[in-house]
């Protein structure tokens, strides 16, 4: 009744890296500040401060400092749950097309007559031409605006659809089209939403797409959702517009459909009519900063790229003189006027700010607009005390939970009873090592699904002690005994825990947030357990045996 | 002779079939009661599933449920439920509340200036009070919440059927299933009856209830697969009965481990997680029950087909270590 030697190595191996790897998780705030600090050294260059230096100095840097991450609901923080308007993006795409649409028709005079914009729904381009006969050729004409879709599902599919009917000619982006739309949107907004929250310097964030549409957005130990949605739920999107005119209300007629009537930022009931399409967009920014006008107001200074700087100044050159309005999110911020050519590309953003204000719109136009707008489905906000209340409570019953599992087996197994505890101590230790190694995320449901691994881990046990007495009922050796307990175990177990394992699976990949977190300790609880109610008890069985050699046992 | 605690004695020989109209029938009975109070009083859906907001409250002072309704009733809100939760982890002066603000129609979701109103009324009542968890969930994603849990209760239904077919026979997946969904439905029959909250993590349970009742019933089939092999002549219904008896000690044994453990969190856990703890308690009651009265029984009405076959290709590769 002897392993082979490797195989002894190998066991006794992976449960002393078990309980390694797994040893930072009881030292969890000295460990956690020691890796914070180092984290922060590495950000700066290896420039410390005495306060982290003595952070660093609670864990020795040779010991793995690998830790469980704790869920939302164990930590604190905030939970957002995103729906990207994905559909406000084909608007956008479709108003940039008329100014070229409407060039490319004008050349084609002869034959459409003049060309007009209609009124239309977002997302669609109507124009109106008045020789209908010219139909044929003007819808050729806007066919050749468009461009091939560039995704792989949508090879050779053209990026537009053109409809006509009498003298009109419908423009929308074609199926294709949007779904390619949509992809870039989401990633846009991820990015986005990514850069603004690293600005904030919050740590260890998930931002995870879900969906075709929306966005997740956990961030432990901001203050609540409210506070978290206000930081990334802002589009910031910056457009440089020309002005028409002035108008009293926001229902005014703004003369054209290529004009919009918006309202001026700080001063209610004044209203401004500009042109739609801008003459520079905020995706042209390089730079902004918060900074102070000449009379010591707060104000943000902005940078242009190379073709921003260029379509600015061209601008800013020919219409000296004129007011030109700074548009963010549908609100004129200010409408100077212009009072000399523009080089260079860069300006200044006023207009009745706060500081906080300033610098708040600094940090989102630098971090960029966001393309679409973003829908909350769901939010949550766990205060830290809660969470901590929830450690301490699942702590309690897991300790508990084990002293009277152990209890039980022992009175029903006697020095049996004791190898199961041990491994089924083993087995505790493996769970947290396997976590921190993989960096898997401990939430409340999963601190149950621990639980109940210690009171099913020993199932295990159960099955071969069992097998044991049945066996030494029938006259064997005790050596004999023990050998066919574990092979005749070994298929009820196997399937057993494959069947459980098939549950966990289906949560893992079915769960979301604390289910999922629980699908993880579960399936890990399932593997290690296994690995220490056969092969560990095993070993201990055969170190006593190998020991005692008793002539006869009592399971 | 060491002493040991015998739980159950070293030799039994139970019919477990004697009873069967009470035990099997009164199963069933059950089952159709669950359905009953499952469709007449309906669950208790938590946001997850209905949309809404449900906000905690924690203060040093006595939670006046009156007092908080009056302040709450003047907003313009959906209906309003109340309930002061009470732990034994919970400090003298702990005084814990949990509001559920039901969605309104067609608002996505409860807007932050709605939450700051509420807050704002509770303080007027009592200026100390906090607020540790505030979540809300739209009608949108709860909608989908319901579809995708019914989904995730079949996919692992059958997952597991498969697995049983392919490692047992055809009639004892069926029966190891049905046992499972009796499990199930009943312990949702409970929640329906008692109007405990049904969110997320039951969910999430009662898919654990499935994952470990699963276990008990294997067990059994486990053993009823080696005896049948080796009793060829003996009647099935015998057969059925050895096998329970046989492994009728680890059943209770491994019942008992772990209905102390999630007993121990049932009691200890806190009050987050205690929907969860109940369910899978009852679950495993029930998972334990189930596999002793309900999956064999149901084998037995089929019948199984017990002339030699060569069992090749049915994936049987621990057929070995049983001969």
């Amino acid at each position: 009744m002897q392993t082979p030697l490797w195989k002894r190595l190998l066991i006794w191996a992976v449960v002393a890296a078990g309980l390694l790897y797994a040893m930072p998780n009881a030292f969890y705030s000295r460990v956690e500040k020691h890796n914070d600090a180092t984290a922060a050294i590495e950000k700066a260059a290896g420039a410390a401060t005495p306060a982290q230096e003595a952070d660093v100095a609670l864990w020795p840097n040779w010991l793995p400092s690998g830790l469980v991450n704790l869920g939302l609901d164990l930590r604190g923080g905030a939970h957002l749950l995103a729906e990207v308007q994905v559909a406000d993006v084909y608007a956008d795409r479709i108003d940039i097309l008329w100014p070229e649409a409407r060039d490319s028709l004008r050349q084609a005079r002869d034959a459409v007559g003049n060309v007009r914009r209609l009124d239309a729904p977002p997302g669609e381009l109507k124009i109106k031409i008045s020789n209908p006969d010219g139909m044929a050729k003007a819808v050729e004409i806007v066919r050749g605006l468009a461009q091939p879709v560039t995704t792989l599902t949508g090879v050779g599919q053209s990026s537009l659809e053109v409809s006509a009917e009498g003298d009109t000619i419908t423009i929308q982006l074609s199926a294709a089209e949007k779904a390619a739309t949509d992809e870039r949107t989401m990633a846009q907004s991820l990015e986005i939403v990514r850069r603004r929250i690293d600005e904030a310097g919050t740590r260890e964030p998930t931002i995870q797409r879900q969906g075709a549409d929306r966005i997740l957005i956990q961030v432990p130990g901001i203050g609540t959702a409210a506070e978290l949605k206000s930081l990334i739920g802002t589009t910031a999107r910056l457009t440089f517009n020309p002005v028409v005119g002035r108008a009293s209300n926001a229902n005014a007629d703004p003369g054209s459909p290529r004009n919009v009537v918006l309202p001026e930022r700080g001063r209610p009931g004044s209203f401004l009519i500009i042109e739609r399409t801008p003459v520079v967009g905020g995706e042209d920014l390089v730079d902004a900063q918060p900074a102070f006008d000449q009379n010591g107001g707060p104000a943000v200074n902005f940078r242009f790229n190379p073709a921003g700087a260029r379509a600015f100044g061209d601008y800013t050159a020919n219409n000296i003189g004129s007011p030109f309005a700074i548009v963010l999110d549908n609100e004129v911020v200010s409408a100077p006027t212009i009072q000399s050519h523009i080089a260079g590309g860069s300006g200044i953003i006023t207009g009745n700010f706060t500081v906080e204000e300033s610098t708040e719109l600094a940090v989102l136009l630098r971090s960029g607009a966001l393309p679409a707008k973003l829908n909350f489905l769901e939010e949550r906000t766990i205060g830290p005390e809660l969470g901590q209340d929830s450690i301490d409570a699942g702590r309690v019953a897991a300790i508990i939970g084990m002293v009277a599992v152990s209890a039980l087996m022992i009175a029903c197994y006697g020095l049996f009873g004791v190898f199961a505890t041990v491994a089924l101590a083993i087995n505790m230790a493996l769970i947290f090592a396997v976590l921190s190694i993989i960096g898997g995320t401990l939430t409340l449901p999963g601190i149950a699904g621990i639980v109940l691994t210690i009171g099913m881990a020993v199932d295990a046990n159960v099955l071969v002690y069992e097998r044991i007495r049945e066996e030494l009922r029938v006259q064997k050796g005790p050596a004999r005994a023990i050998e066919i307990g574990y092979e005749r175990a070994m298929s009820a177990i196997i399937d057993a825990n494959l069947t459980t394992m098939i549950t966990a699976l289906v949560l893992f990949f079915m769960g979301a947030g604390p289910v999922r977190g629980f699908a993880i300790t579960l399936a890990i609880g399932i593997v290690t357990s296994v690995f220490t109610a056969l092969l560990v008890t095993r070993q201990l069985i055969e170190i006593w045996y190998g020991w005692r050699r008793p002539k006869t046992i009592v399971v | 002779m060491a002493w040991r605690l015998h739980l159950v004695p070293e030799k039994t020989n139970i019919d477990f079939f004697r009873w069967q109209w009470i035990t099997f029938g009164g199963s069933m009975m059950l089952m159709v009661l669950a359905f009953i109070a499952w469709g007449v009083m309906g669950l208790n859906f938590g946001i997850d599933f209905k949309g809404g907001t449900t906000i905690r409250t924690e203060s040093t002072q006595a939670v006046d449920v009156g007092a908080f309704r009056q302040a709450l009733e003047k907003l313009p809100l959906g209906d309003i439920t109340i309930t002061e939760v009470f732990d034994p982890s919970f400090r003298a002066d702990q005084h814990v509340a949990q509001i559920r603000i039901s969605a309104l129609d067609k608002t996505e979701s409860v807007t932050p200036e709605t939450i700051e109103q509420v807050e704002v009324a509770l303080k007027a009542v009592d200026p100390g009070i906090t607020f540790p968890s505030i979540e809300s969930v739209g009608p949108k994603v709860s909608g989908e919440l319901v579809w995708s849990s019914v989904l995730a209760v079949a996919a692992t239904s059958i997952g597991i059927m498969l697995y049983i077919w392919l490692r047992f026979e055809w009639q004892m997946a069926l029966g190891g299933v049905l046992a499972l969904l009796h499990d199930v439905f009943i312990t949702i029959g409970i929640f329906a009856l008692f109007q405990i909250k049904f969110d997320l993590t039951i969910v999430a349970a009662l898919l654990t209830i499935l994952g470990y009742s699963i276990n008990d019933t294997v067990v059994v089939f486990d053993r009823l697969r080696e005896n049948l092999r080796k009793y060829k002549t003996m009647p099935l219904r015998d057969v059925m009965n050895l096998s329970v008896n046989e492994t009728l000690s680890r059943t209770v044994m491994t019942s008992l481990t772990t209905l102390i453990a999630v007993g121990s969190m049932l009691v200890f856990g806190g009050d987050v997680i205690r929907g969860f703890s109940f369910a899978i308690f009852m679950g495993v009651l029930l998972g334990t029950y189930s596999s002793v009265y309900v999956a064999k029984n149901i084998v037995l009405m089929i019948g199984l087909d017990r002339s030699e076959k060569p069992k090749g290709g049915k994936g049987n590769e621990f057929a070995h270590i049983d001969a």
